[in-house]
C-alpha cells in the first residue's frame, strides 16, 4: 500500500466508516476527526510508519488533512 | 515524610442544569450532555469570591483534620479565576480563617495549580509544619454566558477543593511528584484581563491525552509501582473523555479513576481537591492502596504525585 491508502485506512478505522476524503479536505471542517479521534490519529501514524512524533508536533493543523498528514510522515520518515 | 491529613470541599448552593445553560448559551441540553458528559454545575452567588469559596473549603478540611487554624503553618491557594492582578485570595483566606500573619502564596496556576501546590507543600511542610493547600475557582465569570461563549461556557462550574499537608501525621504519605511546564503551547490556553477564557480544545486534548499518562507512568516507575496496584487514580476533572482516554493509555480499568465531572463540570484547580476529598470521604477517611493524584493545564503545566497507605 502507498502512503496515502495507508493514510485512508487509519481515518476510516477512526471514523468507523469507508470514507475517502479529497486530499485538502478538512478533517476537522468534514467531522471525520474531533479532539479525541485526533489523539487516536497520532498514535496511529506512530505505530503505522514507526514514527515517533514529539509533543511539539502535535498540533491540530499539522493532521488537519490527507495532504498534511502525508506532508508530516515523509519529514519523520 | 510528608503526610496527605485531611482534604475538604466548599461547593456553591446554586446548581445549574443543561436546560439553564442551553437556554443562555443557545445549545441543546442532550448535546451538552453528549459533548461533556457534564448533567449540572455549581454557580457562584453574585456575593461570593474565590476567596470565599477557598475559605470555606478550608474550614471543611481543617474540621476533618480536627484541628485549629492556628496549627497552620503557610496557605497555599491556586486559582486563575481571581477578579484582579494582585493581591491574589491567599492573604484573604489567611484573615478568613482568622490566621493573618501566617505566611499566604498564591499560584495563579489554574488547572494544574492544586497539584503543585501539594507537591511544593510536600517539602515545605519540614520547615512549616501544617500546610493548607486551597484551589478555589469561579469560572462561570471568566467565559461569555451567551451563543458566542457556547463551546466553552458548557464545561465550566465554580468551586473550591482544600488539602492539609503535614510533616507528622496523615492517612497516606507522599512517596513522589513529578512536575512539568511547557511554555510552548501557552496560548492554547489563557485568560486574558479583560477577556473572556480562550481555549483551543483540540490542542489541549490531544497534549493532555499524551503528557497526563507519561506522568502517571514517570511517577509510577521511579518508585517501582505499575498502574495496577494504584487503588484510586484522583484526576483533575476536565472532562469525561480525557479521564477514560488516560485510563485505557495505562492499561486499568476506568472505575478506578475518580469522576465527578458530570457533577460540578470543570471547576479548574479546585476540581482535583474537591474529586480528592469527595473520594477520601467515600472510602472512610482511610486507604488500603496507593493513591495517584494527577492534573494538566493551562501552561503547560502537568504531573502527577504518589501517595501510599502508612506503614
Amino acid at each position: 500500500m502507498d502512503q496515502r491508502t495507508r493514510i485512508v485506512a487509519i481515518i476510516q478505522g477512526l471514523a468507523g466508516k469507508p470514507v475517502d476524503p479529497s486530499n485538502e479536505e478538512s478533517l476537522f471542517e468534514s467531522g471525520l476527526l474531533d479532539s479525541f479521534t485526533l489523539t487516536d490519529l497520532v498514535t496511529a501514524l506512530e505505530s503505522e510508519f514507526s514514527i515517533r512524533i514529539p509533543d511539539s508536533d502535535c498540533r491540530p493543523r499539522k493532521f488537519d488533512s490527507i495532504a498534511r498528514i502525508e506532508a508530516y510522515v515523509q519529514s519523520r520518515s | 515524610m510528608p503526610y496527605l491529613r485531611a482534604l475538604g470541599c466548599y461547593l456553591p448552593s446554586r446548581v445549574v442544569g443543561n436546560a439553564e445553560l442551553g437556554a443562555l448559551v443557545g445549545a441543546d441540553p442532550a448535546w451538552i450532555l453528549q459533548a461533556t458528559g457534564i448533567e449540572e454545575r455549581r454557580f457562584a452567588a453574585p456575593e461570593e469570591s474565590v476567596a470565599t469559596l477557598g475559605a470555606w473549603a478550608a474550614k471543611d478540611c481543617l474540621e476533618s483534620a480536627g484541628i485549629g487554624a492556628s496549627e497552620v503553618g503557610l496557605i497555599l491557594v491556586s486559582s486563575g479565576s481571581s477578579n484582579r492582578r494582585f493581591p491574589g485570595p491567599a492573604t484573604a483566606i489567611g484573615s478568613a480563617l482568622g490566621i493573618a500573619g501566617t505566611a499566604a502564596i498564591d499560584l495563579p496556576l489554574a488547572s494544574a495549580g492544586s497539584l503543585f501546590g501539594v507537591a511544593l507543600a510536600a517539602g515545605l511542610c519540614r520547615d512549616y509544619g501544617n500546610v493548607l493547600v486551597i484551589g478555589t475557582e469561579i469560572m462561570s465569570r471568566t467565559v461569555r454566558m451567551d451563543p458566542s461563549g457556547r463551546d466553552t461556557a458548557i464545561l465550566f462550574g465554580d468551586g473550591a477543593g482544600a488539602c492539609l499537608v503535614s510533616a507528622e501525621a496523615g492517612f497516606a504519605a507522599i512517596a513522589d511528584s513529578v512536575l512539568h511546564s511547557d511554555g510552548e503551547f501557552a496560548e492554547a490556553l489563557r485568560l486574558e484581563l479583560d477577556s473572556p477564557l480562550h481555549m483551543d480544545g483540540r490542542t489541549i486534548i490531544l497534549q493532555a491525552s499524551r503528557k497526563l499518562p507519561r506522568a502517571i507512568l514517570e511517577v509510577l516507575e521511579r518508585n517501582r509501582r505499575k498502574p495496577g496496584e494504584v487503588g484510586a487514580f484522583l484526576m483533575h476533572q476536565a472532562n469525561l473523555n480525557l479521564i477514560v482516554r488516560v485510563a485505557r493509555a495505562l492499561g486499568v480499568p476506568e472505575s478506578k479513576f475518580f469522576r465527578n465531572v458530570g457533577r460540578y463540570g470543570n471547576t479548574s484547580s479546585a476540581s482535583l481537591l474537591i474529586a480528592a476529598a469527595e473520594w477520601w470521604r467515600e472510602a472512610g477517611q482511610r486507604m488500603e492502596a496507593p493513591i495517584v493524584l494527577a492534573a494538566f493545564g493551562a501552561g503547560l503545566n502537568w504531573g502527577a504525585v504518589l501517595a501510599v497507605p502508612r506503614t
